[in-house]
């Protein structure tokens, strides 16, 4: 045995100071309020959707299109549908889009052209979503001569590429080189390396910005007014104005009718409840589908 | 079966600075030769060039001629061919942390195309019997990931992943710098029996593991082979006297 100049059990630890005691107390308490302080306004907004709009949902606000003006009763169940339809034409061509492009600038963008995307990216992140309505209007409303649910797609897609693109690119990043390099070592090809491990590898991390960017534009209403433009009837064709529960509670919101009023907030509660449920569901299927232990 | 690799005139650059000179060596089929020298000698680029990983590197390339067997490397096959016959194993355990323990060792053959379940299967338990991690594994195959197992038991995990894609050399880059001496122990004795099937080139920064696994030692310093032979020739009578200094531990 070396002779370390101390007996084994002879030191003492000293023991902890008042000072770093209070210090930790403290830090304990600001981390807890902080975290009270981010679910506050959560809170808050759900307790007051709760409070005006439950009252007004029913199973005929569930099923029912709209009812003229005048008429009691009718429900938002064209808009809820049309939303679901709008944001799914949206997804199918908006995450593709992003995680490519997401890739594309992790794996092969260390240069100008990379470079440029990224800017591009993070410009179009910033640009007003009312903007990215007209955009859309410009090119798909004004080309097919009328409003569809296609161009309500449209503007939401592009609203969230930019959101998929970046963080794709970091959770990619965040993918350790070694882990490329062991497959490179076993002879799997560049593609393949990216596609079957580096993706599967940051695929939670991925999930999670595709779910950021579908919340977003869920309850966005601006690039709505002018592509799909809302209808009173269901629509399920491509081509047609759809309703949508966002552009429902902003019509019913600014009508001076006390009946339309009530359905906003039902509508505005419906709008929220099916945000909160469809990005959990997709976080509850992602990590049903992958192994305990693994991140 | 290994077979011998034949290096000639291998010169290797990142960018403009040049990592490797004129390296010139014979590697003996089915034996454990070692490499050795001070950290940033060149050791890890000489392996990677051997199975054409240094060209993954951004702006890196080599010049030279690598032969394995009849096959020449650097000339007519694609660099993917050559890595699935030249496995690796890295410094650092590298298990895929999404996958099964199963799925890390069936991948280099998934990924290639190969879906036989159950020759997967036989390739599976061959492989990690080999690296002598079956028995601790066997009930767990696919119900844990490759993440949980220990260091040691990594590294012993990518083994048998480059042993299932049946390669005939073994490169293995420091394997046991991470490791306690119980698992540096493990993966000796697995390279004892390995050569007996494939060809392996170890690089090593603990010179009793190189005179214990390797029949062949080279010495590089600065990008250069310094010396290279029989392990034991190199540790008692080194003719270069740089080598000796090393050995003996003067610097390094
Ligand atoms: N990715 C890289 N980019 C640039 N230079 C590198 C890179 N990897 C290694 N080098 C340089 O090449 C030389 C040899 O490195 P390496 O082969 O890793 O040495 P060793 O494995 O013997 O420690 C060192 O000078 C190192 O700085
Ligand atoms: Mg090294």
């Amino acid at each position: 045995m070396p002779n370390l100049g101390t007996q084994t059990g002879q030191f003492e630890i000293a023991p902890i100071s008042l000072w770093r005691r209070g210090m930790n107390g403290f830090v304990t308490l600001a981390a807890g309020a902080a975290v009270v302080l981010v679910l506050l306004p959560l809170g808050a907004i759900f307790a007051y959707l709760i409070y005006k709009g439950l009252g007004s949902i029913n199973w005929a606000f569930l099923t029912q299109t709209p009812k003229p003006v005048g008429e009691a009763g009718g429900g938002m169940a064209n808009a809820i549908a049309g939303s679901a339809y709008v944001l799914a034409i949206a997804s199918v061509m908006g995450v593709p889009i992003g995680i490519g492009a997401g890739i594309y600038l992790a794996e092969y963008g260390r240069n100008r052209f990379g470079d440029v995307i990224r800017f591009t990216a993070d410009v179009l992140n910033g640009v007003p979503s009312i903007v990215v309505g007209i955009v859309a209007y410009g090119i798909v409303v004004l080309g097919q001569g009328h409003f569809s649910a296609l161009a309500g797609g449209v503007a939401l897609a592009i609203m969230m590429i930019p959101t998929i693109t970046r963080t794709s690119e970091e959770m990619l990043l965040l993918v350790p080189n070694a882990v490329r390099e062991a497959a490179y070592g076993l002879g799997v090809s560049r593609w393949r390396t990216t596609l079957s491990i580096t993706l599967r590898t940051a695929t939670s991390g991925v999930i999670t910005g595709v779910m950021l960017a579908f919340a977003r534009v869920a309850g966005e209403t601006a690039p709505l007014l002018f592509t799909a433009f809302g209808n009173q009837y269901w629509n399920w064709k491509m081509n047609q104005p759809t309703a949508a529960l966002s552009l429902q509670v902003y019509t019913y919101a600014i009508s001076p009718f006390d009946e339309w009023h009530r359905q906003a907030w039902a509508g505005a509660l419906i709008l929220i409840v099916l945000i909160v449920a469809s990005v959990s569901a997709v976080r509850i299927a992602a990590g049903r589908g992958m192994l305990k232990g693994a991140n | 079966m290994g077979v011998g690799i034949k290096v000639e005139h291998l010169n290797a650059w990142f960018g403009k600075t040049q990592a490797l000179h004129d390296i010139s060596i014979d590697v003996p089929a089915n034996h454990a030769t070692a490499v050795i020298g001070p950290s940033g000698c060149g050791k890890s680029t000489f392996v990677r060039c051997l199975n054409r990983m240094h060209e993954t590197v951004p702006d890196a390339r080599a010049t030279g001629k690598v032969r394995m067997g009849e096959l020449d490397v650097y000339n007519g096959t694609a660099a993917v061919q050559i890595r699935r016959r030249i496995g690796m194993v890295f410094q650092k355990a590298n298990p895929f942390p999404t996958m099964s323990i199963y799925d890390n060792v069936a991948a280099g053959l998934k990924l290639n195309g190969f879906h036989d379940r159950q020759r997967l299967d036989e390739i599976v338990e061959r492989s990690l019997k080999l690296s002598a991690l079956w028995d601790e594994v066997k009930d767990t195959l696919r119900k844990k990931s490759g993440a949980s197992l220990s260091g040691g038991q990594q590294q012993r995990l990518c083994i048998a992943r480059a042993l299932a894609v049946s390669p005939e050399v073994l490169l293995m880059d420091e394997p046991c710098s991470a490791l306690d001496p119980i698992s540096t122990g493990k993966i000796e004795e697995l390279i004892f029996q390995l050569k007996e099937n494939f060809t392996i080139v170890i690089v090593t920064h603990n010179m009793q593991q190189a005179s214990r696994v390797a029949e062949f030692t080279g010495f590089f310093l600065l990008g250069k082979l310094i010396e290279f032979d029989k392990t034991e020739k190199i540790f008692t009578t080194p003719s270069d006297k740089r080598t000796e200094d090393y050995i003996t531990g003067r610097f390094g």
